[in-house]
């Protein structure tokens, strides 16, 4: 199990291919739905320095806020990433992302946008919620939580021994890609349907 | 007989249930899909995840997965109860489950596209009200995430792409389609309730309420069971595995209901539902003892 500690360079994240189990540690941000699309209209100044040589992490966690106004994340495994398809990889690109978090894996775009800005899907094994909130030790701060409400919101987490599997890497590497070519032939033998 | 007051608070012991406390047949399943996959493989691993994640929950009271879901609940009632109060008491009780973080703040207004922070909203949660003989309440909770909401399909049938007639083999055909169209993004191993006939809407409801069936639970129409096995040993020789990580377990049951339908419409709905797959069945006396079911 390889150990990624958050923000990394380039270099690091180049060395990184599809079926690497990885462990991350450090400062990572949420976002999804809504914040891919606030992110891609305009240059958000505030989120920016967060986003920079680290990994956007596709969650709709649930919160607790306590007395004293600080919160922790009670559940947080991945949402579905393909909904972002059309976002990430400017995303990757605009805000100097290395990495993506999620569930279910992305296209073809997204893959393009890895090779050429240096950076990795990681997969987080979905419905996970538990083991995955655990690893979140602290939460830093949040953007655009009154707007787009709890699951929505950007939340900066500090994650320890966070586990991923990288499933898309930056040399056009892709397990999904491979699962849902294979799952396709072998359907077309199971119909009769070949091509 | 219980007031509303009643009814909220065994609504919320039935979610907090649901969401924490996946059902054991699941479980089981869960595990013999680990035990099939080979050593040290991301299908392993991944439900060696899985496994943990179930019995953290469990052991906390806390939610299985953060996408708490659509609440959906069919509630048994005796001739006489008034199903506005036991839909206002549900409702009541989702606000509630939500207040405590036993259910996220899973409802938007789609209209202003605001989150309405209590896991309330039109059409959300969706409470069935069926009455009954017994003077009992059976009440069938489901919560069914967005991520494998998102994968589930219908079909209409002639379907020359998957040379799928209107007939039982068309109808198995658009199932096996749309799991492999799901891949993993519903979050595989998932569980199929599938239902053909009916019109657009009441075909997928159908489809969700097949879902309520214990995984071990066989169909009483032969044909239908028979179906269901071929589907399933099917489904698991695409390879997709748990999480589309490619694998032995792609699918734990297949279930498969039918309704009446139009001479022009043939329809075929497929339900997704993730590897959480959190149901619960609880039978209330009036007396107000409770009788877990799932």
């Amino acid at each position: 199990m390889a150990r990624l500690t958050l923000p990394c360079d380039e270099a690091t994240v180049r060395k990184l291919k599809v079926g690497d189990f990885v462990e991350l540690t450090g400062r990572m941000i949420t976002g999804r739905d809504a914040a891919h699309h606030w992110l891609m209209h305009g240059f958000r100044e505030e989120v920016a320095p967060y986003m920079k040589n680290s990994v956007i992490y596709h969650v709709g966690p649930v919160v607790k806020k306590h007395e004293d106004g600080t919160y922790s994340f009670v559940a947080a495994g991945p949402t579905t990433s393909a909904r972002e398809e059309p976002f990430q990889a400017d995303v990757i690109g605009r805000y100097g992302l290395r990495g993506v978090i999620g569930k279910g894996g992305m296209f073809a775009k997204t893959l393009a946008g890895l090779k050429e800005h240096g950076a990795v899907y990681l997969h987080a094994v979905g419905g996970t919620a538990q083991v995955l909130a655990a690893c979140v030790k602290k939460v830093e701060t949040v953007f655009q939580l009154k707007e787009f409400g709890v699951p929505e919101a950007l939340w900066v987490i500090d994650v320890e021994d966070f586990p991923v599997v990288v499933t898309m890497d930056s040399h056009g590497g892709s397990l999904h890609a491979e699962v849902e070519s294979a799952s396709r032939k072998k359907l077309e033998e199971l119909l009769g349907l070949g091509a | 007989m219980a007031g509303p007051e009643q009814w909220t608070e065994h609504f919320v012991n039935v979610i907090a249930r649901a969401s924490s406390q996946l059902p054991p047949d699941v479980v089981d399943a869960l595990r013999r899909g680990r035990d099939a996959e080979a050593p040290d493989s991301l299908a392993q691993k991944a439900l060696d995840s899985v496994l943990r994640n179930i019995e953290v929950a469990k052991g906390n009271w806390q939610p299985i997965c953060q996408d708490t879901g659509t609440p959906l609940v069919w509630i048994h009632h005796p001739v006489g109860m008034s199903t506005r109060m036991l839909t206002a008491a549900f409702e009541e009780a989702v606000r509630r489950a939500t207040a405590k973080q036993v259910l996220r703040p899973n409802a938007v207004d789609t209209l202003t596209d605001r989150n309405t922070g209590n896991g309330a909203a039109p059409g959300i949660p969706t409470v069935h009200c069926e009455e009954w003989d017994s003077g009992d309440v059976e009440v069938h909770l489901m919560l069914k995430g967005g991520g494998c909401e998102n994968v589930g399909a219908q079909y209409t049938l002639p379907n020359p792409k998957l040379k799928a007639d209107r007939d039982l083999e068309g109808v198995k055909r658009c199932i096996l389609d749309a799991i492999h169209q799901a891949q993993g993004k519903g979050c595989a191993p998932g569980i199929i309730g599938a239902c053909f006939g009916g019109d657009r809407g009441s075909g997928f409801l159908e489809s969700k309420r097949q879902l309520l069936r214990p995984l071990p639970d066989r169909n009483p129409v032969g044909e239908l069971d028979a179906m269901e096995q071929e589907i399933l040993e099917k489904a698991n020789q695409l390879g997709i595995g748990p999480m589309g990580f490619g694998g032995k377990t792609t699918v734990l049951g297949v279930k498969v209901g039918y309704l009446g339908r139009l001479p022009a419409s043939y329809f075929v709905s497929v339900s997704y539902m993730c590897w959480a797959n959190r149901r619960c069945t609880a039978r209330i006396q009036p007396s107000g003892e409770v009788t877990w079911l799932d």
